[in-house]
């Protein structure tokens, strides 16, 4: 029997995604990937895979999931989520950690509250065919991912391991905890001389809220309205991911991974490459503001994230056996506080 | 109209030959997309033609903004002679009452006969400016006159692929079951976008596109062949 993951229940958006589908937006094929590109890597990296790896994105709500493979090792990343163990005697084994799990066990991935997605990995990946040289799911496409659609109860999805390495479970010892607050950095345009200079200065200096119209095309953001100068239409022109578009309403829309690849509103601003996975984390009611900042910083900040990344996955350390003790782990603790804690 | 960088953050820089629908300029965007895929500049992640401008997406981790605009300049002084391969399809339409659920308010708008706004659609030959709004969406111009029209003023919330639409100068043909607000004055059996396909769509950015108005019957043996994926549209290559 093929070694899978059994959907029991599927949470709200549940669907495969890796980095992207590059090579495609001529033919107006959107990008698509992880909303939180970050916290998809970090999921990989826990369990010994590549970054591009396909995992499950979740939104804002978990799915319960049985392991149909001989054992298989998953990692969760992405705000507090955790991996809640089902059965007889439940049990928590946080997030940003790899596990081994067992044939036939249940689990489900909870606390996704402050993150609005998070990512499961499994050492290996899934076993998706890749569309169009990714496996992605577009859904509004029906292609990519599991059948071109989020995954429904009873679905399998296939694992390319039929069982874990043996290995030490590796974890975070000091996973991201990024503020909510974090101002969003943007550059100004490609079309901001579309608008009123009171239209600029109210998106770097007013409070954004993100309104119920969110998914992974794009998030409408409450807030001030933002006024054009004359009229709202432009000749159709490309989208880059993370554009703030602004229909004729006034009120922006901060695309994201699903947007088409062309579009008739202007763009005021667009958000750093850096700060895309951080806009998509944000869930509706969540605050937003912006900074601007300009290219070359953009660029400096992208860098910067990169080394912090690779210092993050650096840091990942085998985990304390439960009930013993780990001496390269004490011996760290002691090295910086000079007092051990228990942790467990 | 000098060419213009535009910024999109980190992302992409767009280079902007002006700001209308209009063929000169997309001669000139489709002739830089053409020179960027040959030059295979280091960090250029894909460039994306549109009716006026093309972005230029890149990887920060690979290149600079300031380094891909100094790249750029260059390919847009360069002389050396482009070689784009371009195609012109005959696609066929069943302009017939069933399959063409607008051709009549169209013919009243027009204030044309139902005959006279087949005969103008189908004997025109289309300039495929870009692709868009949904995977595989062509937006060909540009219409004769007569048929220019605003959009319809309550789209429909689904449209079924292979309808063949206009609005404004453009007309275009819906790949997928999708929304829409143009026009339906007929529909293709055969099919613009597969992801088996490669590429995908069927037409690119620059190809040019004519209409041959087909039966029902002819419709439905095209149509089922194109589901066995026993048809290709007829195609030429073009001089460029």
């Amino acid at each position: 029997m093929t070694a899978a993951l059994k959907v029991v229940a599927p949470g709200i958006h549940t669907t495969i995604q890796d980095l992207g589908r590059y090579g495609y937006q001529a033919s107006g094929v959107p990008v698509s990937g992880a909303l939180d590109a970050i916290s998809h890597r970090l999921a990989n990296r826990i369990v010994g895979n590549v970054d591009s790896a396909p995992t499950l994105e979740i939104l804002f709500q978990g799915p319960t999931l049985e392991v149909m493979a001989d054992s298989a090792r998953i990692a969760i990343a992405g705000g507090a989520a955790e991996i809640e163990l089902m059965g007889a005697r439940p049990s928590s084994l946080g997030g940003w950690r790899s596990a081994l799990l067992r044939r036939g066990q249940r689990f489900r991935v909870s606390k996704l509250g402050e993150a609005a997605c998070c990512y499961l990995a499994v050492e290996g990946g899934f076993g998706i065919e890749p569309c169009l040289g990714s496996a992605s799911t577009y859904a509004r496409g029906g292609f990519g991912g599991l059948e071109g659609r989020a995954v429904q109860a009873g679905d399998l999805v296939p694992l390319v391991r039929e069982q874990a390495s043996e290995r030490a479970e590796l974890g975070l010892a000091e996973p991201p905890r990024p503020s909510r607050e974090q101002r969003i950095r943007i550059v100004l345009g490609p079309q901001q001389d579309h608008f009123t200079e009171a239209a600029l200065e109210r998106l770097v200096s007013e409070d954004f809220i993100v309104s119920k119209h969110a998914d992974r095309m794009g998030m409408r953001l409450d807030g001030p309205l933002l006024a054009h100068r004359d009229g709202y239409n432009i000749v159709s022109d490309g989208i880059a991911t993370g554009a703030i578009q602004v229909p004729g309403s006034g009120q922006p829309i901060l695309l994201l991974a699903d947007h088409q690849t062309t579009g008739g509103y202007p763009k005021i601003a667009t958000v750093i490459s850096a700060d895309i996975p951080v806009v998509g984390r944000r869930k509706p009611g969540d605050l937003v503001r912006f900074a601007a900042v300009n290219v070359a910083e953009a660029e400096r900040l992208r860098c910067d994230q990169e080394a912090a990344f690779k210092a993050l996955v650096a840091g990942l350390a085998p985990l304390k056996p439960a009930g013993g003790l780990d001496a390269a782990r004490l011996l760290d603790a002691n090295l910086i506080s000079g007092v051990v804690f228990d942790e467990t | 109209m000098a060419v213009k960088f535009l910024p999109s953050a980190d992302s992409a820089v767009i280079v902007e030959f002006g700001d209308r629908i209009d063929r000169a300029i997309s001669d000139q965007v489709l002739g830089l997309a053409a020179r960027m895929r040959a030059a295979d500049i280091a960090g250029v992640v894909e460039v994306v033609p549109s009716f006026r401008s093309l972005m230029v997406q890149y990887d920060p981790l690979r290149t600079s903004s300031a380094e891909l605009i100094g790249a750029i300049q260059t390919l847009l002084t360069s002389k050396t002679a482009l070689d784009r391969k371009r195609r012109l399809w005959r696609v066929p339409v069943c302009y017939e009452s069933d399959f063409a659920p607008d051709l009549e308010s169209v013919a009243r708008q027009a204030k044309l006969a139902l005959e006279e706004v087949i005969a103008l659609h189908a004997g025109t030959r289309y300039h495929v400016y870009m692709i868009g709004f949904v995977p595989g969406y062509p937006y060909m111009g540009d219409l004769a006159e007569a048929l220019v029209l605003p959009r319809r003023a309550d789209p429909r919330i689904r449209v079924p692929p292979g309808s063949v639409a206009i609005a404004t100068t453009m007309t275009a043909i819906y790949p997928l079951e999708s929304p829409g607000g143009w026009h339906l004055i007929g529909t293709t059996p055969i099919r613009i976008f597969d992801t088996l396909a490669s590429p995908p769509a069927l037409f690119a950015p620059g190809d040019a596109v004519e209409f041959e108005p087909v039966d029902s019957a002819t419709f439905a043996r095209i149509r089922s062949a194109t589901e066995r994926r026993d048809y290709r549209p007829a195609s030429t290559e073009l001089a460029a």
